[in-house]
């Protein structure tokens, strides 16, 4: 049988993730991923041809809030657990790229 | 565009619009949304996003979503969920977006874009879904970066067309009808100025020569915030393009993929930015905090219920309804309460085609001396129907009812007083008129006999004593009525 996930996939997904791995952690991660993977494809023996993709676990829905302002925190506030802030701003290290790309 | 012998070059473009709905609040918490507010004083532990916080969906928000949906004639879905995407920018804290992915609001509608002669396009709308803002990255500093997360959770309708634009300006023209649109509905302010609605175009061209079809990539150009530099940068794009795949065959989509590039409004010129991540690449996955929307039919149609006559379903039903050329239409519906105002007008009882001319040729003028939409002059729909009345019955010339309407602009008093007041009244009793036609015949006896005379020179003379009569009367002369009475005084001119 092929292994569940490649080296590859791994790497991919590691830099996907923006975290550095060793060569260690790269065998580590592939090895127990792959054991995940295949335990979740127990699920594949199930048939669920008319069953509807689950979007969420609860059995809520509709669950709104009228359109009410409610006060912020303030500007003080939201920076001061921040490692760095300059009047009323986050600092943070120079971002490359445009950001803003919401 | 100059392209060399034997080669054609089509257009082919898509647009992302995102455009920030008129909520109070923000998308997933009660923070105010507000422009120019001092940096991070709207935001709070949602929007900041700290660990265990629980965002919940704006009713408003979602309902101008499924209206906006409907307008553009969307097949709605009737469930609909939120997705994470991944993001990497600190401008949205969480390191992910929450929008929508394969459930959104709204899928597979159009929207017609109005051309100046009258004549519509229809390009296909893709999907409507929504989500929120990033916020401000400001880069002055060299060194660092700073964060203001006031626009954190801002939100947006994010509206994807099908890639049926063929030209810039037909780029410009959808914006434009979409701008009017949202403003219609009263979803959006679609404010440019305070960037409400952003453009993200994808480009790419179909390059025919030698009898084979090439095509370049797509470039979608990023976050664009004005109609100029919409037009601007698809204009700069499909020369670009074209240029480039002629000087190299290898410009293809097969070999270079997607591309993204950004727009620099000075040079006015695109430049190459990161490459397009792979949609799979966003990981997108059902947001747990958020639960489905499933709407009733009866919400729907109340929804439904609640649309206004959108500008092209109003452009058309003047132009059948009054008889005015929906290239003229077309301005008058430019906002609703200039629209509301004509009919307004119309219906206080005028010549809707005088009116139409008025509102194209001196109301939008005057309006845009004074920075405002023609609604925005203060003038009542009864005042701008007499204006119109008094000059289609002949009482006031054109010429007059434009110093009238600019007198209007400034005086409450009603344009035929002001007419009167300004000597403005047009004579039109055949009687009052007779005796300036009978003296300039007298006093021009040359042109007299010329016109008599028949020939190359008739129709000038009678001009000429059109005009003396004219002048005898102080220019208050109706000029039709001048005309009847010297042809009737002179006679047939022979041969």
């Amino acid at each position: 049988m092929a292994e569940p996930i490649s080296r590859a996939e791994v790497e991919a997904t590691a830099r996907l993730a923006r975290i550095l791995l060793s060569e260690e952690e790269i065998a580590g991660f592939t090895s127990q991923l792959g054991s995940i993977l295949a335990y979740m494809e127990t699920l594949n023996e199930l048939d669920t041809t008319d069953v509807e993709p689950l979007a969420h676990v609860l059995p809520l829905k509709n669950v709104l809030r009228p359109d009410e302002v409610r006060p912020s925190i303030g500007a003080d506030l939201a920076v001061r657990e921040a490692p760095d802030a300059t009047n009323g701003f986050f600092r943070v290290p120079k971002v490359l790229g445009e950001g803003g790309g919401a | 565009m100059t392209l060399p012998p034997g080669v054609k070059a089509t257009l082919v473009v898509g647009l992302e619009i995102h455009v920030q709905l008129r909520t109070a609040t923000k998308l997933f918490c009660g923070c105010e949304v507000r422009f120019g507010a001092p940096p991070n004083s709207l935001t709070c532990p949602v929007c900041l996003g700290h660990p265990g916080t629980l965002p919940v969906m704006n009713r408003e928000a979602l309902r101008c979503a499924v209206k906006t949906a409907m307008a553009l004639g969307c097949r709605v879905l009737p469930r609909t969920k939120w997705d994470r995407k991944s993001y990497w920018y600190p401008d949205l804290p969480k390191n992910y977006q929450i929008s929508q992915y394969d459930l959104p609001v709204g899928l597979e509608g159009a929207i017609e874009i109005p051309r100046g002669d009258g004549t519509a396009k229809t390009v296909r709308i893709r999907r409507v879904h929504l989500e929120e803002d990033a916020g401000k990255n400001l880069h002055d500093d060299p060194e660092v970066t700073l964060v203001d997360l006031n626009r954190t959770g801002t939100p947006l309708l994010e509206i994807v067309t099908e890639p049926d634009i063929a030209s810039a300006e037909e780029a410009g023209a959808l914006a434009r009808e979409l701008q009017r649109i949202v403003r219609y509905m009263g979803v959006a302010d679609a404010d440019m100025q305070k960037g409400h609605m952003r453009f993200e175009p994808n480009i790419n061209c179909i390059i025919e020569k030698d009898g084979a079809e090439a095509r370049t990539p797509i470039v979608e150009v990023k976050n664009l915030n004005s109609f100029k530099a919409l037009e601007a940068a698809v204009a700069f794009e499909f020369e670009r393009q074209a240029a480039a795949y002629l000087a190299d065959p290898a410009y293809t989509i097969e070999r270079c993929g997607k591309e993204n590039r950004g727009w620099d409004d000075a040079a006015l010129r695109t430049l190459v930015q990161r490459h397009k991540e792979e949609a799979h690449e966003y990981r997108y996955f059902p947001d747990p905090d958020l639960v489905p929307y499933e709407w009733t039919a009866e919400e729907l149609g109340e929804l439904a219920r609640e649309a206004p006559e959108l500008p092209q379903a109003r452009r058309r039903r003047l132009a059948r309804e009054l008889g005015i050329g929906e290239g003229d239409a077309l301005l008058i519906v430019e906002d609703r309460a200039t629209g509301d105002l004509f009919e307004a007008a119309v219906a206080a009882g005028t010549c809707p085609k005088t009116l139409a001319k008025h509102f194209i040729n001196i109301w939008t003028r005057l309006a845009n001396d004074a920075g405002v939409a023609i609604a925005g002059l203060g003038l009542g729909a009864g005042a701008l129907a007499e204006l119109a009345r008094i000059q289609a019955d002949g009482t006031v010339s054109a010429t007059a009812a434009q110093q009238i309407a600019e007198a209007m602009a400034k005086s409450p008093e009603p344009p035929r007083a002001l007419a009167a007041r300004m000597g403005l009244l047009q004579l039109s009793d055949r009687a009052a008129i007779l005796p300036f036609v009978k003296d300039a015949i007298a006093a021009n006896a040359k042109a007299a006999a010329d016109y008599r005379a028949g020939g190359k020179k008739s129709a000038k003379s009678l001009g000429f004593l059109q005009g003396q009569a004219m002048r005898l009367s102080g220019g208050r002369a109706n000029p039709a009525v001048i005309a009847a009475l010297l042809k009737e005084e002179l006679g047939p001119p022979a041969g």
